[in-house]
């Protein structure tokens, strides 16, 4: 201190002469390299389970190789020639001697299927052009169109011409149920296959439906919890976590047992009298198994929020508003109401996602008309293995999402989101 | 509930992987699963000294094509149905089985002549039963039902029924059911207005329809009364009527027959034992043995005289057979070309038509 007041304009150092400044910066950049080193390991997780597999499946949405890499002269010539070009001898080569290939190195289904998904029915014409072909004489032409008078098609010619490229919007065009005609311009595809744009409206309006059904049955709970004596809240709080700890499958199976026609719900009904034997009511396997089942395992996600933002409430401020002459709605939607707000926004948020991406419990108790839009990234995924589309389909509701999420800051504001 | 099994199970097998001795077969699951078990499984662990691990999934020909992408092949022989094979080879995604090596029927005959006409259709494939699609019925609350057409009689067959969640199987039976025979169901569904047709005649039942996705499914929705009848694969109704005693029946008209194979995925950690089983499990007596268990054909002509009773020793299978000749009089063979090339196209309607 004495050094300090003696020779206030000199420059600080510490005792063993450095700058003060300097060393402060010095230890300071060893604490953030220490705090960096820390969250190192999470970092490196987020990147290796979370960032590359999204950034991996968004470049799956618009990349598919699987023509461009087994066909390469006729890809050859497609970029050497203009859209329209009438194929000639040297396509025919192409064609020829391509198929050959991919025959013997065993990619042909792939080739097929992959302009099968733009033109269906094609499949078997690439796989059986790959048996007849492996013993082609030139001229070309004459020998393929021999062989398979099929190709002389020109839709064929211009659907492989639309997948030569390894990159291609159509996967998108194909999730908002849209095509490319053979000029190349974009219409809808025929109504009796329009699917995609179906499933997700239903998909977001029956999230935002669980999405308020939670609110209105957890609202009540979590006052509930926060209000009650610590004894009686402890064990309330338990009921509602115990339903939260326990499998999803779990819980999806016992709503199947309630709901299903000859299950409990309907037995208890017809054994009071309410209902017929052969009036029992349809729970399951249409929109309303998938709301009831969803609301419910969703619940907790929604009440733990708004129960940590009503806990520290006061109840003086709602009493201080009774006192100066409001009445209790009033005092509830002027003065207690707008302080959950933060726990109903992040309740909301929480729950909306959540049931955006749900599949599970839709694939289990959905039937038809309960399934969302997840059911068919599944079905892409695992069944007609086009993961292109499947990748669309889910970027198109990761973007959806992430809209949401921006338009929810612009609105209430990020800040104002408390999970606990 | 068994499906919620199933996926569980078929869960708990990500990241498992087998070791030398090891061999891991994925099947069907249910009682499909126990025969193969019983006929196969055991006879080769104890004469090869492996262990084989059998998985379940609802279609495993799903499973295939995902794991040969990833480069994390887990499990060394499929069970898969026969258009699926096709289009898996022509993929690049199995093994090439040397058909040559397979041995000879019990009586000489090369396996080339010994296998029925298809079963080894695939050169990277060996068929090991003919199976069926057939519908079903739950006999207390349905009676007298006897045609493919009875299926879609709600008028006379009031009651919901279950149906698989998917193209394939569903349009064949629609357009049966409309009338047309089975000889000329593929040229029908070939043409656009076949298909419209198919789904025009689906559209009458669709209100009152149960879709289920596991083999294991359909018994249990007849069982639990979900459903008074359903589209099932006959084995299954089988095992449950006469293993379980439920009173269920089998309408033999507008069956449909289709293969199972045994394929080797690309990769496959345990290839040359992998070949060896299926050179085990396919010969003639293992063959017959299988419909001990449930009532699907043997794939062999030289495993039919070897057929013999249930395993409760007192009912006689050839008349469970879906090749049997009664239930031969209005029977489609599956059509795997069809399939291998509209599967996509058809699905992607199927599924539209199921969404609106």
């Amino acid at each position: 201190m004495a050094d300090l007041s003696a020779a206030p304009a000199a420059l600080l150092t510490t005792a063993d002469g450095r700058p003060l400044k300097a060393a402060l910066a010095r230890a300071q950049q060893q604490a953030k390299r220490r705090a960096f080193l820390l969250v190192l390991p999470l970092l490196a997780f987020i990147v290796v389970t979370f960032v590359l597999p999204i950034g991996q499946m968004l470049h799956q949405s618009i990349y598919n190789d699987k023509f461009s890499a087994n066909m390469p002269r006729l890809v050859a010539w497609f970029e050497s020639t203009e859209p329209g070009t009438v194929p000639d001898e040297a396509a025919y080569e192409a064609l020829a001697l391509d198929i050959r290939d991919a025959a013997v190195a065993r990619t042909i289904g792939e080739v097929g299927t992959r302009v099968n998904y733009e033109y269906s029915g094609t499949r078997s014409l690439f796989t059986s052009s790959g048996r007849k072909f492996r013993s082609l004489e030139p001229p070309y032409k004459e020998a393929v169109l021999e062989a398979e008078p099929k190709w002389a098609d020109p839709a064929i010619w211009a659907t492989m011409r639309q997948v030569a490229p390894a990159y291609s919007t159509n996967f998108f065009l194909a999730a908002i149920d849209m095509t490319r005609n053979e000029k190349h311009e974009i219409v809808a595809v025929a109504e009796d296959r329009q699917i995609y744009v179906t499933l997700f409206k239903r998909t977001f309006f029956m999230a935002a439906l669980i999405t308020v059904a939670c609110l209105i049955l957890a609202y009540p709970v979590a006052h509930l919890l926060a209000t009650l004596p610590l004894k009686w809240s402890n064990l309330l709080m338990i009921l509602v976590l115990l339903p939260f700890w326990t499998s999803l499958l779990v819980r999806t199976t016992s709503w199947m047992v309630l709901l299903q026609q000859q299950g409990v719900i309907n037995n208890t009904l017809v054994a009071l009298g309410i209902i017929g034997d052969d009036g029992r009511i349809s729970m399951m396997y249409n929109q309303t198994g998938t709301i009831i089942a969803m609301t419910h395992i969703l619940l907790p996600f929604m009440i733990l929020p708004l129960y940590s933002v009503m806990r520290p409430i006061p109840p003086s401020y709602v009493r201080a508003a009774r006192s100066l002459g409001a009445s209790s709605w009033t005092a509830f939607r002027r003065v207690y109401l707008p302080q959950t707000l933060p726990g109903i926004g992040a309740g909301s948020l929480l729950v909306f996602i959540l049931a955006v991406g749900y599949y599970i419990t839709p694939a289990l108790v959905g039937g038809a008309d309960g399934q969302l839009i997840s059911n068919l990234i599944a079905f892409h995924m695992t069944n007609s293995l086009n993961w292109s589309l499947a990748a669309a389909l889910a970027a198109i509701l990761l973007g959806v999402v992430l809209v949401l999420y921006w338009l929810y800051d612009k609105l209430v504001g990020i800040d104002n989101l408390k999970l606990g | 509930m068994k499906k919620l099994l199933i996926l569980s199970t078929a869960m708990t097998t990500v990241g498992f992987s087998a070791s030398a001795a090891e061999l891991a077969v994925m099947s069907w699951g249910g009682s499909y699963e126990t025969s193969q078990v019983e006929a196969y499984n055991k006879p080769f662990a104890a004469e090869k000294g492996v262990v084989v691990n059998m998985l379940a999934a609802d279609n495993p020909a799903t499973q295939i094509k995902a794991m040969v992408e990833a480069g994390n092949v887990t499990v060394d022989v499929f069970d898969v149905e026969l258009s699926d094979a096709v289009r898996l080879c022509d993929e690049g995604a199995l093994e090439v089985i040397d058909h040559a090596a397979l041995p000879a029927g019990v009586d000489g005959t090369p396996a080339a002549d010994d296998f029925i006409d298809g079963a080894l259709a695939s050169e990277c494939a060996v068929a090991n039963i003919v199976w069926s699609t057939v519908a079903a019925f739950d006999s207390t609350k349905v009676s007298g039902a006897d045609s493919i057409d009875d299926f879609f009689n709600l008028a006379e067959f009031p009651g919901k029924r279950g149906l698989r969640k998917g193209a394939k199987a569903n349009l064949e039976m629609a357009l049966m059911a409309d009338g047309v025979p089975a000889a000329e169901v593929y040229d029908v569904l070939s043409t656009p207005e076949g298909v419209d047709r198919a789904f025009a005649k689906l559209d009458t039942i669709k209100s009152e329809v149960v879709w289920w996705e596991a083999g294991a499914q359909p018994p249990q929705l007849l069982a639990d009364g979900e459903v008074v009848m359903s589209t099932a694969y006959n084995g299954r109704i089988f095992a449950a009527a006469v293993g379980e005693g439920k009173p269920f029946e089998i309408i033999w008209d507008g069956q449909i027959m289709d293969f199972d194979l045994f394929v080797v995925p690309k990769g496959a950690p345990n290839k040359d034992l992998a070949m060896e089983y299926i050179a085990f499990a396919t010969d003639s007596q293992r063959l017959a043995d299988q419909s001990k268990y449930i009532s699907y054909g043997p794939a062999r002509k030289s495993s039919a005289p070897l057929v013999g009773m249930y395993q409760d020793g007192k009912t006689a299978m050839a008349p469970h057979m879906p090749t049997s000749p009664e239930a031969l009089t209005n029977a489609l063979v599956n059509n795997f070309e069809f399939w291998a090339d509209r599967d996509v196209e058809l699905n992607e309607r199927f599924n539209a038509w199921l969404a609106n």
